[in-house]
């Protein structure tokens, strides 16, 4: 089975450690052996949620917040720029959700 | 492990390096061609340069803190002729602190051509010198002082690339070391995390301070640190990103917070703080790239610089050896000529943290007895030095209207 690893107990989101979905995937780490069946595909160093998250509910991994959902997540999505927002950085809400890539700059 | 020591080379200002360089430093931009024409084909002989023809106290500290770094043995300062910054000041720097030194300007030799035999038969001159006045002495990890930077992390540099680095300062600093760490901008959202580590309540002032500052610098320049890259990789915030950062500073107290160019003033853990000062932050950026970063941890004594990069990067940097580490195998396995070290292996079950972190040190250990790190082995030896102000002088300073 592939595998993902949730760095803290505390956690609503495992780190992908292999490109994995969708289906079953072991959580290493603070998981303690659970698996989470993603509902799609989900990239190496990506995220899926472990938890279903509320929209407006904290994000969380290294149990700190690393963000806010913007919709409600359910158990197994792949949690990135779509579904989830910085506290602080506004910017990076207008980056193309695959490729990162700044959608606001103008090349005129 | 704990016991090991190699050779190294002991400079008249009682600092210990592991290289024996000689370092070509130029004052403006129109004297770069020639310098790097002067050190070409000359492998022991590195260049930095910084291209305003205006001065800068923040460079020209940069510059000195390197002509009198550790690895460096003599230095040759090239100027054009009409800048503001002195070569010849530089020189007399580095030949106080006892590294034989010479400078000149371009425009006083005749041109390309002769500015470059000029340099090299300078350079001759200065290589005989080091050489006569080389003393070799024992190092340990009591000697080292090692950098650590990020760059084109993805989700895997928080996971392993980072907290490997991070055991591995916790280690060399156990047996009486040093390590520093930077990216103050990488810590945003982190204020709570990086008090509780401060070493005394005053650490915890500087660290609230440093931190500060860096929010209001990201607030004026309106730019998180995170770039396209690391979104791809799967990071999705800067809060995110920071607490990975943050895992290369292990777990030891941090001892302070020091400046660009300052040196480190005793063994343990420090951080860097490159963030400009307020008044003058529209007028530099802290890390406007990796290489930047590398710069500022070698200005502060770093022999060695570890930088881990997730996505994989091809840089390497001038005085002090580069070792590259990835957490991501795909990338070590793609880049495998520039990477010098996966902790990968940690995310698929091979090693743990503290085997890899082990490993880590071993190479460390080869790197400072004279084995070349994969940048440094394949002439990478980029820099950047830029307009920045960490000084705060008057505003009006300069200025008559």
């Amino acid at each position: 089975m592939k595998r993902c690893f949730q760095v803290n107990a505390e956690d609503n989101v495992a780190t992908m450690l292999e490109d994995a979905g969708p289906g079953d995937v072991r959580i290493l780490g603070a998981g303690e052996d659970a698996t989470v069946a993603l509902l799609e595909p989900i990239s190496l160093g990506h995220k899926s949620s472990t938890r279903f998250v509320s929209k407006g509910d904290l994000i969380v991994k290294y149990g700190v917040p690393i963000g806010v959902a913007t919709t409600d997540i359910p158990v197994g999505a792949w949690v990135h720029l779509h579904n989830c927002a910085s506290r602080v950085d506004e910017r990076s809400n207008h980056l193309d959700v695959v490729t990162g890539v700044a959608k606001d700059t103008a090349y005129v | 492990m704990s016991e090991r020591s190699w050779s190294g080379y002991l400079r008249d200002d009682g600092r210990k390096g592991i290289r024996n360089l000689i370092l070509v430093l130029y004052t403006v931009e129109c004297a770069s061609f020639v310098a790097h024409a002067v050190a070409e084909g000359e492998s022991d002989v590195h260049v930095v340069g910084f291209p305003g023809c205006y001065d800068n106290a923040y460079a020209i500290r940069l510059m000195l803190a390197l002509a009198t770094h550790p690895n460096v043995g003599a230095c040759l300062a090239i100027g054009l002729g009409c800048e503001y910054t002195q070569p010849a000041r530089l020189a007399e720097v580095a030949a106080k602190s006892g590294r034989p030194s010479d400078s000149f300007f371009i425009q006083e030799h005749g041109g390309t051509r002769s500015g470059i035999a000029k340099g090299k038969e300078a350079l001759k001159l200065l290589r005989a010198q080091m050489d006569a006045k080389t003393v070799r002495a024992p190092m340990s990890w009591a000697d080292l002082i090692v950098g650590a930077e990020c760059g084109g992390s993805d989700g895997t540099s928080g996971l392993a690339g980072n907290p490997v680095v991070g055991r591995f300062y916790d280690l060399l600093i156990d047996r009486g070391g040093s390590a520093v760490f930077e990216e103050i901008v990488e810590m945003i959202g982190l204020r709570e995390v990086l008090h509780s580590r401060a070493a005394t309540p005053e650490v915890a002032r500087q660290l609230d301070h440093a931190y500060e500052k860096a929010e209001r610098y990201c607030k004026a320049v309106r730019q998180y640190s995170v770039s396209p890259g690391n979104f791809a990789g799967g990071l999705t915030t800067i809060e995110e990103k920071s607490m990975g950062a943050f895992a290369k500073s292990g777990s030891r107290p941090i001892q302070g917070v020091i400046e660009v160019s300052q040196q480190v003033p005793h063994p343990g853990l420090w951080l860097l703080d490159s963030v400009p000062d307020d008044h003058f932050m529209q007028f530099g950026y802290t890390n406007p790239n990796d290489t930047e970063g590398i710069m500022d941890l070698i200005s502060v004594g770093a022999q060695i610089v570890m930088f881990v990069t997730g996505r994989g990067s091809v840089i390497g940097s001038p005085v002090a050896p580069l070792i590259k580490v990835t957490g991501n195998s795909r990338t070590f396995e793609r880049m495998n000529e520039d990477m010098d070290f996966n902790a990968g292996t940690i995310l698929s079950g091979e090693r743990t943290l503290d085997e890899a972190a082990m490993d880590l040190m071993q190479l460390a250990g080869d790197v400072a007895s004279g084995e070349l790190s994969k940048p440094e082995g394949l002439g990478h030896r980029e820099y950047f030095v830029m307009y920045k102000h960490q000084d705060t002088p008057q505003l009006e300073a300069g200025c008559r209207a």
